[in-house]
This record gives C-alpha cells, sequence and structure tokens, in this order.
C-alpha cells in the first residue's frame, strides 16, 4: 500500500506527495546541505565543520570567514543552484519526451553553446563575448531541431532523432573550427568546454541565482500540465490543458535553465540525464518528480565538484567529474535495459 | 446541458473530412456513433470535445462556442476518454484516477476533500476499488479500460464523450463496460461513445448516429436507423434485420457471399 501524505489549510490550499517520495527527498536535502559544509571546509585551508558554521551564521570578520564566506561559498552555492536548474531541466526534457535519455545536451544546446563560444573566441580574439555568443548558439540550436522537429505538434521521440542528427553536425562543425583556430585560442575554447565553476565569484551567484529562481515561477505553473501531458496529448488536451503553447513554454523554461549553467560554468554535461532518473528510482514515484529530480541535480553538482577539487593530485573541472559520472550510468542504463529485455 | 455542432467542417490540412455537418446531442441521452472505418466519426468527437478546431462553423456547448470558453472550464463540463491514451511508468491506479481532477485543482488547491472523494466515487462506479494499489501496467485489458474510464469519472462531467470505448476488449468485458455507461446514463449523464458493434448501439443506446463519408446518413432511435437499407447504405453490407431474442433492439445479421447467392 503506498501511503500520501495530505497537507491542507482551510478549504483554500492542499497538497499531496506520496510518503516514501517526500522522506527520500528530505532526506537527501539534508545530504546535500552537509556535503556543502564539508565542501566548504576542504580546501588548501581545512576547516572543521563546526567552524564553518560558526563562519556562516556569525560577521566574526575573521579569516575563516573570509575563506568560507567569500571565496568559497559562492562556488558551493552556485554548485547547489546549478545542480537543481540541471536536474529540473533534464526531468521536463525527459518528461517531454517520454525518453530516459531526453535532456537539453540531447536536443542540440550544448553543442551549439559551445559552437557559439568556438566562433566568438575565434572572431573576437578573448573570452568577453563567450557568454552572450555561447547562450545564442545554444537557443538557436534548440529552437532549430524544435522547428525541424515540428509537425502538427512535436512529438518527443523526433524530437531526440532531430536533435542527434543536429548534435552530430554541430560536433564536426566545432571540430573544423578548432583545426582551423589558432592553438591558443583552440586552447581557450577547450578550457570553456570543459565545464567548471572555477573561478566564480559572489556577482556570478547572485545573478545565477535569480535567473534560476525566476525561472521556477512559470515551473510552478507548467509542472502540473506536465504531469497531464504525460498521459498523451488528447487526454491532456481533454482535461483543459493547451498542449501546444504549454510544450513550447516548457521546451523554453527546460532550455533556459541549462543556459544560465552553460553561460556561466560552461556545459557540465550528464547531470541533467543523470538526476531525474536517480530521483525516479529512489523515490518510486510515477512520471516526471520536479523536486526530487532538482534535489538529486543539487546533490550530484556539489558532490562531483567537492570530488574533482579535493581528490585528485591536480583540481580538475567539475565537467570531467560528471562525464565519468555520466559513463557510468549509461553503461548502467544499457545494461540494465539488455538484462530486462531477455528475461 | 445541450452539446450542438453546428454547420462544421472540420478534417486535417491534407484530408477534409466532413462539409457543413449539423449534429444536436440531446441532454440525458446515450448517443451511439457508428459508421465504416474511416467514416470521419472518431474525427466528429474531436471536433464536438474541441480537440480539432473546425475550419467552419462552431460547437456549442449549452449555446455558446465551446471554442470561446476557457478550455479548463470546459473540461468541468465534458469529459473525453480518448482512443488511446498513456500511463505513466510506475502509476498505481489510483494515482491515475486522481489525475482526473486537474481541471478542479489549482496551484494552490492540489488535493481537497472534494478531490478525494471523486476519485473514490469513481473508483467504486466503475468497479476499481480494489485495484487502487496496483501498478496501472500490471493490470488486465479490461481492468486498465476501466481504470482509465474512473479517470475520466473523477473529472465529475455531466457530459461524456468516449471514443471506441470498447475495442479490444473481449466480449465479456465490452459488456461489462456498457453496464457501466448505461449506469452512469440511467444517474443522468450524457452519453456520446463511437461504437463498432452495431447491436450493441443498438441494444444500449437511445439514439444512433450513422455517418458515411463525413456525414450523417441517418439518425434516430435505434429501431428507426438499423434498417436493412440504411446498414447496407451506409457500410455496403447486405444484412437481415431481426428483433433481439432478448431486449427486443434491432439485432444486425450480416449476410457474407455465401448466403447472399442461397
Amino acid at each position: 500500500m503506498r501511503r500520501h501524505l495530505v497537507l491542507r489549510v482551510g478549504g483554500r490550499a492542499s497538497t499531496r506527495t506520496l510518503l516514501r517520495a517526500f522522506a527520500v527527498t528530505a532526506a537527501l536535502a539534508v545530504l546535500t546541505v552537509l556535503a556543502a559544509v564539508i565542501a566548504l571546509g576542504l580546501g588548501e585551508m581545512r576547516i572543521s565543520a563546526v567552524d564553518v558554521v560558526r563562519a556562516l551564521v556569525s560577521d566574526a570578520g575573521t579569516a575563516i570567514e573570509t575563506v568560507v564566506v567569500q571565496w568559497r561559498l559562492p562556488r558551493v552555492l552556485l554548485g547547489v543552484v546549478f545542480g537543481a536548474a540541471l536536474g529540473l531541466s533534464g526531468a521536463v526534457f525527459q518528461s517531454l519526451t517520454r525518453n530516459p535519455l531526453g535532456s537539453p545536451d540531447v536536443i542540440g544546446f550544448d553543442s551549439g553553446a559551445y559552437t557559439g563560444a568556438v566562433v566568438s573566441i575565434i572572431a573576437v580574439g578573448s573570452t568577453a563575448l563567450v557568454i552572450p555568443s555561447a547562450l545564442a548558439g545554444g537557443i538557436a540550436t534548440a529552437l532549430a531541431v524544435y522547428l525541424l522537429a515540428y509537425r502538427r505538434g512535436v512529438h518527443g521521440f523526433r524530437l531526440i532523432v532531430v536533435g542527434i542528427a543536429v548534435t552530430a553536425l554541430l560536433g564536426s562543425v566545432n571540430t573544423y573550427l578548432l583545426l582551423k583556430a589558432r592553438l591558443w585560442q583552440a586552447q581557450m575554447a577547450s578550457v570553456w568546454g570543459a565545464g567548471s565553476l572555477n573561478g566564480l565569484d559572489w556577482s556570478d551567484a547572485r545573478n545565477g541565482t535569480l535567473v534560476v529562481l525566476a525561472l521556477l515561477v512559470p515551473l510552478l505553473w507548467l509542472g502540473r500540465r506536465l504531469r497531464m501531458l504525460e498521459l498523451g496529448d488528447d487526454a491532456a488536451a481533454a482535461m483543459g490543458v493547451a498542449v501546444e503553447p504549454v510544450r513550447l513554454a516548457l521546451v523554453v523554461v527546460g532550455v533556459s535553465l541549462s543556459a544560465v549553467v552553460t553561460a556561466l560554468a560552461g556545459p557540465i554535461p550528464f547531470v541533467a540525464l543523470v538526476a531525474p532518473q536517480l530521483a525516479r528510482r529512489i523515490t518510486r514515484a510515477p512520471g516526471v518528480q520536479l523536486v526530487p529530480a532538482a534535489v538529486t541535480g543539487a546533490f550530484l553538482l556539489v558532490t562531483c565538484d567537492m570530488v574533482a577539487l579535493n581528490v585528485p593530485p591536480q583540481a580538475l573541472p567539475v565537467g570531467l567529474m560528471t562525464i565519468i559520472l555520466g559513463g557510468a550510468y549509461l553503461v548502467w542504463l544499457l545494461v540494465a535495459q539488455s538484462r530486462k529485455e531477455l528475461r | 446541458m445541450t452539446l450542438e455542432a453546428s454547420k462544421v467542417t472540420f478534417g486535417y490540412r491534407d484530408r477534409p473530412v466532413g462539409t457543413g455537418l449539423d449534429l444536436a446531442i440531446a441532454p440525458g441521452s446515450f448517443t451511439a456513433i457508428v459508421g465504416p472505418n474511416a467514416c470521419g466519426k472518431s474525427t466528429l468527437l474531436r471536433v464536438l470535445s474541441r480537440l480539432l478546431k473546425p475550419t467552419e462553423g462552431a460547437v456549442l456547448l449549452d449555446g455558446k462556442a465551446i471554442a470561446h470558453q476557457p478550455s479548463k472550464q470546459v473540461a468541468k463540463r465534458l469529459g473525453l476518454l480518448p482512443q488511446s491514451s498513456i500511463a505513466p511508468d510506475g502509476i498505481t491506479a489510483s494515482d491515475l484516477v486522481a489525475r482526473g481532477r486537474f481541471p478542479h485543482q489549482s496551484a494552490l488547491r492540489q488535493w481537497s476533500r472534494a478531490d478525494e472523494a471523486a476519485v473514490r466515487d469513481a473508483m467504486a462506479a466503475t468497479g476499481t476499488t480494489d485495484l487502487a494499489d496496483r501498478l496501472v501496467d500490471e493490470l488486465s485489458g479490461g481492468q486498465r479500460q476501466r481504470v482509465w474510464v474512473a479517470m475520466v469519472l473523477a473529472q465529475q462531467t455531466e457530459l461524456l464523450l468516449l471514443d471506441e470505448p470498447t475495442t479490444f476488449l473481449d466480449i465479456a468485458h465490452q459488456i461489462e463496460l456498457l453496464d457501466i455507461f448505461a449506469g452512469l446514463n440511467d444517474e443522468g449523464r450524457t452519453i456520446v461513445a463511437v461504437l463498432h458493434d452495431l447491436n450493441q448501439a443498438a441494444r444500449y443506446a437511445s439514439h444512433i448516429v450513422a455517418m458515411r463519408d463525413g456525414a450523417v446518413y441517418a439518425e434516430g432511435a435505434p429501431a428507426e436507423v438499423i434498417t436493412e437499407a440504411t446498414v447496407e447504405a451506409v457500410f455496403d453490407l447486405p444484412c437481415k434485420v431481426v428483433p433481439d431474442p432478448v431486449s427486443g433492439t434491432p439485432l444486425v445479421i450480416p449476410l457474407g457471399r455465401a448466403q447472399r447467392h442461397r
């Protein structure tokens, strides 16, 4: 018997969630906070968890506070916020495409953003215009894929197939550009291409967090409609969901969530792909689970960044860490899938 | 509550289906739409349920154009069981039925006492209460279809449009489902169903609409519509029509090649 948790405030407000999903998500949120506190204490200057918390709650103005709050907190905070954004973005795309491989990377966003970044680095000779051109490249690619897949409405599978084709095309364009570029330009592009939270400061943290929070507002409204779209277009439309406008809005919000991350940190692969699936498995709840996907994404990115920064002899970009994680996940997914088919 | 198609021309961009069609659904009726494959009966049901916009004419719900009313408000009065729906992975029967409450919910009110009662009543009416915690994927075809019907019932609409609700079910499950619809009709709900089996349509419906080539060929009480002449004209099928020995409604006995030349 699956038990639900029901919350009602008078006759006005009410909500319901599966008890297990709620408990698992809450536990994961606590783990994320713990991981963040540990991450704040790690580095060249090791700080105990107690001192980290003390530095966070008081403003003593000590050296410890400078290290924790000024230097490390923006990075860890962005790890949480960006992880959540990627998790949400992936959950939206996997629900829209009804496919565990659906994610903003799959419909070409990341490779489009990379093309934009490389073009601007080659044209301008510096990273000054990387953010706007990466965004333009990513969004243009996502829109192109959406339009190419449009035929009397957009269907998930077509979106993925067109996305894979466009990603492959852009991949060769990117390789060509890098081969034609000067060595230092290619190097600069490669550094950007390995997504990293390195060097992000408080102004990045403030901007990134505000944009993600702003995107949560439409998602709150769209989320319940996303659940209805899972039942099929006809059933959703019959219950009063404006199918095509809602789907376009979801693509825009999903791409935007991913775009903020790419703009500030470069492409961080696989979190959007893995987080929603992991969330589904541990909560055992049906369909898309936006909040669990967000919390899982936050936990994954904070943990990956902490490991990438502290475990190898030389700090690695978090993008490399998530690639390893994603690769392991894909192998596991394929093995699990083939076992299921053999049974 | 009345539902009416007024001079609707409808179809898809590359394939027009019907032109200037008029149809009025009487309140409290059980209307069956019958006709050969590709005659436009399912398309007409999509038009009636505002899923497909007519290129000309209008569908009127209580005299007002359905296209000009907020879709979520319409969903509180008119429910549709589509031909194919998708159950999300790992969803239980009661969670699926609960999704039928969407038109009654808002960002703040996501699970009121009324929602809970509607889901309970819908599952009781379809005999799915015992299936509440079962995964929809693991149900038999007949059980699954009853759960989908329960989801539409949870919407608590006076009007129910059903697109081929009995297709793919065995005869016992077809009758079980039709009995549920008859019960709902007795309680005062208006039902419009696209059906394939003429004898079932004749037995359960109070009004039959026979379509051919995107137009209404004949409509009326079963005894008026299900006649040898009409069935032959609509389906190109010679037949004999005799009184159903149980219900007295028309019973169609198709004539195959062997019987025709006897």
